[in-house]
């Protein structure tokens, strides 16, 4: 799992980004669980990136990343971090403002 | 004081640099492991973890990571610019890196299991980009405020400190003091090895650093709280009450500028590194006997430093001047050193700690404390005698011949110093205002004087343009005066000694009268005697010529006789 775009989209207005480390169940967990979530909400609006950071260690400060798995809002704008392997979904909803609080 | 650094085979230790830190570490902060520095907001944690990386980085050659959670890189580096702390310089050579964490807790939304690999992931990345051996968090305890899930975050940290133990760097990590315990959160619960802690107290509205080894794990370490200071160079802990009283004493004299004084003091002055103490009432002469010292000290081409709590430089200088001391010239020289603040400036440690300083770094032969009796004001007769102790032992294991002023108030006993503390001292010289008539004089004795056979006698001491001289006062029947009163008197003596010169004169001249009266007297007595016996003989020779005529005469058959 590298840095690898999986919807080929140019400009989506929802762009993501999923901080992992290597491959761990969290991490992987963290995917499905994003995969299936913006599939059922987003269909078609979104665009995903993965990023390891045991292999681009140096990405981690640009983010400000601590915590993995993290997700990344960068758009729309203002940038959420959303920590977990997204397995609570009202959450996760929350965190992205899909769902009021 | 490096002497006293000794490195424990079994405990390899690392130096942080920091003055004073390394020596109550007895060597430095458990190399390779995590030290906590805990503390209150302001007691300089950041500062202390900061000088670490940069000193670790200029004097060891030992690059560092200094891991920020509350400041920007450029605040950081402003902050510590003051200090002289190039860290732009530092980080463009590779020797240290500065790594800011930001966390803010309404940006992040917690959504299920997570752990901190990311931030393993960077602090590894920052060690391993420059070869960093020393390492700084500051402060980990922003993780608390940040993350919402307390449970994890000690699991995460307890695998940090673990995980930082097998990277082999030597760690600082800072912490805010809580209520009851060292940190707010715990932290010391998984720094096991050494716990530094800081502290900023305010007294009698005088703020005082202090520094305390809470503990260090297989390593002996000084106990006390160690006052500290934070200056243009960074921070410096005074390990002064470790030292013992085995410094090295001179024989060499040293003269006191005043030549009487010297006479005074054994015939040489005073011993080399000796604490002298000066007291007296107001305007006895404290400061002008002080100077003279430093005078001749500078005279020789000795440095002398004149720490004044009284008066500025400019000012001791005008005054001095008036009695002929030009110390302006020493000063442009380089050999005399002011250094003149108001007492309530900073705490007694803060006194000691910049005395130290200066001495360190000036490396004077003489220094001059005038007045100590104004540290009053920052603390009490027990904290000045124990400051003063201090300053003693380590005026003398530096060999520096230290001359303290001391007012005594008016009334009171002028063999009781204010602060209490002539048994420190080696000698003490009073001064007192000897009242008499309508006149008061300055009368200087030397009240001890440790190893010398010192003179008994008091001395007037006089100040004029010509500088200070001390000359005998008059000890008469019933009386000791000084001043006008001795000069009358010493008048009065002369004029009595003339009369009775003149009174034996002509006492004298009397004699030799009657001497020469008699004697004429009896020469008289003796031509006399001798007329007489002439008349005598010339009878007896008329008397026998008278005879033999008349013998002739009768014609006698037979010799008359």
């Amino acid at each position: 799992m590298t840095k690898s775009k999986v919807k080929k989209a140019v400009t989506k207005r929802w762009q993501l980004r999923l901080y992992v480390a290597g491959q761990s169940p969290k991490s992987i967990t963290a995917l499905n669980n994003l995969k299936q979530l913006c599939e059922t909400h987003l269909p078609g609006e979104y665009e995903i990136e993965v990023v390891d950071l045991l292999k681009n260690p140096k990405l981690a400060a640009g983010d400000q990343i601590l915590a993995v798995p993290t997700l990344v809002r960068k758009l729309p704008e203002p940038v959420k971090k959303i920590i977990g392997d997204l397995s609570n979904e009202v959450r996760v909803l929350v965190g992205l403002d899909l769902r009021p609080a | 004081m490096n002497k006293r650094i000794t490195l424990h085979r079994d405990l390899p230790k690392c130096l942080t640099g920091i003055r004073g830190l390394d020596e109550i570490t007895n060597g430095g902060l458990p190399k390779g492991r995590p030290t906590l520095i805990c503390g209150a907001a302001g007691c300089g944690k950041t500062l202390l973890a900061m000088e670490f990386i940069v000193r670790g980085a200029r004097q060891f050659k030992e690059p560092g990571v200094f891991m920020c959670f509350e400041e920007t890189g450029p605040e950081l580096a402003a902050n510590v610019a003051s200090l002289g702390f190039d860290l732009p310089a530092l980080i463009r050579r590779k020797l240290v890196m500065v790594d800011h964490v930001r966390i803010e807790r309404s940006e992040i939304e917690e959504t299920g299991e997570y752990d901190l690999e990311g931030l393993f992931i960077r602090l590894g990345n920052a060690i391993d980009s420059i070869g960093a051996k020393r390492v700084v968090l500051d402060s980990l305890e922003a993780l608390f405020a940040g993350l919402p899930n307390e449970a994890i975050l000690r699991s995460e940290l307890r695998r940090l400190f673990n995980w930082l133990k097998t990277k082999g760097v030597t760690v600082i990590i800072t912490g805010e003091k809580g209520e009851r315990t060292l940190t707010r959160h715990g932290l010391e619960e998984y720094i096991s090895d050494c716990v530094i802690s800081l502290d900023h107290r305010v007294v009698n509205q005088v703020a005082t650093r202090r520094v305390r080894i809470v503990k260090y794990r297989g390593s002996a370490h000084g106990t006390n709280e160690y006052p500290a200071l934070i200056d243009e160079e960074g921070l410096s802990v005074l390990p002064i009450s470790a030292l013992g009283l085995n410094y090295p004493v001179s024989a060499a004299r040293v003269s006191s500028g005043i030549p009487r004084l010297d006479t005074m003091l054994g015939g040489k002055g005073y011993y080399k590194g000796s604490s002298i103490l000066i007291s007296g009432t107001a305007g006895s002469g404290k400061s002008s006997i002080a100077a003279s010292f430093a005078n001749s000290v500078c005279r020789r081409g000795g440095k002398c430093l004149y720490w004044s709590s009284e008066e500025s430089p400019e000012q001791i200088m005008r005054n001095m001047a008036s009695i002929g001391m030009n110390l302006s010239q020493h000063v442009r020289k380089g050999l005399l050193k002011f250094h003149s603040v108001r007492p309530t400036l900073c705490g007694l440690e803060g006194h000691l700690v910049s005395l130290h300083k200066l001495v360190t770094e000036f490396q004077p032969e003489a220094i001059i404390l005038d007045p100590i009796t104004n540290l009053t004001a920052v603390g009490d007769d027990a904290e000045i005698r124990a400051m003063l102790t201090r300053v003693i032992d380590f005026l003398k294991s530096h060999g520096v011949t230290a001359i303290f002023t001391s007012l005594t108030a008016g009334g009171a006993d002028a063999e009781q110093t204010e602060v209490g503390v002539s048994s420190l001292m080696d000698a003490w010289l009073l001064l007192q205002m000897v009242q008499s008539a309508s006149e008061r004089n300055r009368v200087l004795y030397v009240l001890k004087s440790r190893g010398m056979a010192h003179s008994n006698q008091m001395r007037e001491f006089v100040l004029s343009d010509k500088g200070i001289d001390l000359v005998d006062v008059y000890v008469g029947p019933g009386a000791v005066y000084t001043g006008a009163a001795r000069l009358t008197q010493e008048a009065h003596d002369k004029a009595e000694a003339l009369m009775q010169q003149q009174a034996s004169a002509r006492h004298e001249r009397e004699l030799e009268h009657e001497r020469h009266g008699l004697q004429t007297k009896l020469d008289t007595v003796i031509a006399e005697q001798e007329f007489t016996g002439k008349l005598e003989q010339q009878r007896t020779e008329s008397v026998r010529r008278i005879e033999a005529e008349l013998a002739k005469v009768r014609r006698a058959d037979r010799k008359e006789s």
